[in-house]
């Protein structure tokens, strides 16, 4: 296990980079960045092909590839259906670039 | 394989970290976020690609075609779901990863003696098993596989208190003992407790209820990154954790909602609850051609699109509605409130689909100030969003939510399905107001109807 002072200090800063991160979203952004940040937790599947790769017992291999088709799912599907969403709102940026620029309140 | 050292391993899972905040970063800004998305795939890729270079594997050929008949089901799911169905799409997705993060755990728990670890992986179970169930359930309410209102049966909150209590108990001895049994007693009390949590939310404060279970996954995520000794997995479930929170917290307030009361309001009787008596006082019901005069010889109208609408997958209606319109020379705008549709920012996704212009589409602060100059406000499938009595009546469970204020405008038109009132189960004054007129019908129907009539003007 990682030294705990080390550990602390990185979930300390993560937290306080993920507070700042997303403090000032509009709320026309609230459902492309909820489904984003779950895209994100899909990197479980990191776990998941570790556990995968060292089982040994076939029960525990099956469980470890379970999770692993899970992982994917919510990784591989929770990018590609933020894509989708926010292609809409892309789209029409081009298309009149001054009007999105003066509404975003960025 | 280990191509890889431990120094570079480490550097690439850096890497991947800070895309995971770029692209939280990016998806905060309209003009970045596609990009941000884009930046975060890519650290998951980077991220996917240094566990296979650097972990030493077995089973490797197994590990692949697993990953490869995930993305074989998610793609497909992805590209084609339904614009109006994304809700419940990403709180599948959700879901899942919870599920998988809580395997992960149950898995890690014989490779290690020590209780910090062993604490780690109780909590990742869990959690993990709490935003598993809990998502089946909101999968189910969004599709109204079972009912958007408040579940309550008697004893609940006492069976809530002993899963709580059991809960603490089955991990306190999984931390004792290590004990697969009792891990999976801990498995199961997280599924019940996930069911139990979210059964009493109503439907319109699912929304916030996935937004919460997605913090959750992240927490689990983050857990498991102790578990595992995996830095990346820790920063990116606490990255997720934290802004989940954060992003929460603002989804509830623009709801002028607190998450406890949305979570367990229904157990004290209260707020979500609400009536579905309908009222028996008179309303001014109206049709089709009535409502296609209104607004075909107004100079300026208003459109305030709600749930219902989305419901109705009415979207492409009214955008063809406000086309018609456009083409009389009749000013149309959209009025969208922070909270329309199925999520928050959900209404502006489905009207960027339909193609309504994006500077046809007014933020309340923007559209509020107009209504006085505006001769018909048409409101489709809302309620509580244009409710008076968030301003009016304290106490009303809406009392304090930011409302669009409709009733300044020259005449009111609702398209509703019935007089039922809305999700905060309260009346709606307006309803009831001698300018304001009815037209009573699926929303999708009465558009198309209103539609025709308008094009024969």
């Amino acid at each position: 296990m990682m030294d705990p002072i080390t550990l602390l200090t990185v979930v300390v800063l993560a937290v306080f980079v993920g507070f700042e991160v997303v403090s000032k979203v509009t709320s026309k952004l609230h459902t492309p960045l909820m489904s984003g940040a779950n895209a994100i937790h899909g990197i479980i599947l990191v776990g998941a092909i570790i556990v995968a790769g060292q089982a040994s017992d076939p029960w525990l291999l099956t469980v470890a590839l379970i999770a692993v088709v899970l992982a994917t799912v919510n990784l591989v599907g929770g990018f590609v259906v933020t894509d989708r969403m926010l292609e809409m709102f892309g789209s029409r940026k081009t298309n009149r670039p001054r009007a999105g620029a003066g509404k975003d309140g960025t | 394989m280990s191509v890889l050292g431990p120094g570079w391993t480490a550097l690439f899972y850096l890497a991947a970290a800070v895309c995971f905040i770029l692209a939280l970063k990016g998806l905060s800004s309209p003009r970045t976020a596609r990009r941000g998305n884009a930046i975060g795939a890519t650290g998951a890729l980077v991220a996917v690609l240094t566990v296979f270079l650097s972990a030493k594997l077995e089973n490797i050929p197994l590990i692949i075609a697993a990953v490869a008949v995930g993305s074989a089901v998610a793609v497909p799911v992805a590209r084609r779901v339904q614009m109006t169905q994304m809700p419940q799409l990403v709180a599948l997705f959700n879901g899942v990863g919870g599920g998988a993060a809580a395997l992960v755990a149950v898995l890690e728990l014989g490779h290690s003696d020590d209780p910090w670890v062993r604490l780690a992986v109780a909590f990742t179970m869990l959690v993990g098993a709490v935003s598993f169930a809990g998502s089946a359930v909101t999968v189910g309410k969004l599709q109204e596989l079972i009912s958007t209102r408040p579940l309550l049966f008697p004893g609940m909150p006492v069976l809530m208190g002993a899963v709580v209590v059991g809960a603490v108990a089955a991990g306190g001895l999984v931390v004792a003992t290590g004990s697969v049994g009792w891990a999976l007693a801990l498995l199961v009390l997280g599924l019940v407790a996930g069911l139990l949590l979210v059964l009493p939310v109503g439907g319109a404060d699912v929304p916030i209820v996935i937004s919460l279970l997605n913090a959750f996954t992240g927490l689990a995520v983050a857990a498991s990154g102790i578990v595992l000794g995996n830095v990346l997995l820790l920063v990116a479930g606490t990255l997720v954790g934290a802004s989940g929170t954060i992003l929460t917290k603002v989804m509830a307030a623009a709801m002028g909602r607190g998450v406890t009361g949305i979570m367990f309001g229904a157990f004290r009787g209260g707020s979500t609850a609400g009536s579905t008596v309908q009222s028996d006082r008179p309303v001014r019901s109206s049709s089709p051609e009535d409502v296609a005069v209104q607004l075909g010889y107004a100079q300026r109208v208003v459109i305030v699109p709600g749930y219902g609408l989305a419901v109705a997958q009415g979207q492409h209606t009214i955008a063809e509605l406000a086309t018609a319109l456009a083409a009389r020379g009749v000013e149309v705008v959209f009025a969208i409130h922070p909270v329309a549709g199925r999520m928050p920012g959900h209404m502006n996704v489905l009207l960027a689909e339909a193609n309504v212009p994006y500077e046809a589409l007014k933020e309340l602060e923007e559209a509020n100030p107009e209504f006085p100059n505006t001769d018909v406000a048409l409101i489709v499938g809302a309620n509580d969003v244009v409710n008076p009595a968030a301003k009016s009546t304290p106490g009303a469970p809406i009392y304090g939510m930011p409302i669009l204020e409709v009733a300044q405008a020259g005449q009111v038109v609702f398209l509703k399905r019935s007089m039922r009132p809305g999700f905060a189960g309260i009346e709606n004054e307006l309803l009831f107001d001698p300018k304001t007129t009815l037209l009573f019908g699926d929303a999708k129907d009465s558009l198309t109807r209103v539609l025709g009539a308008v094009k024969a003007l």
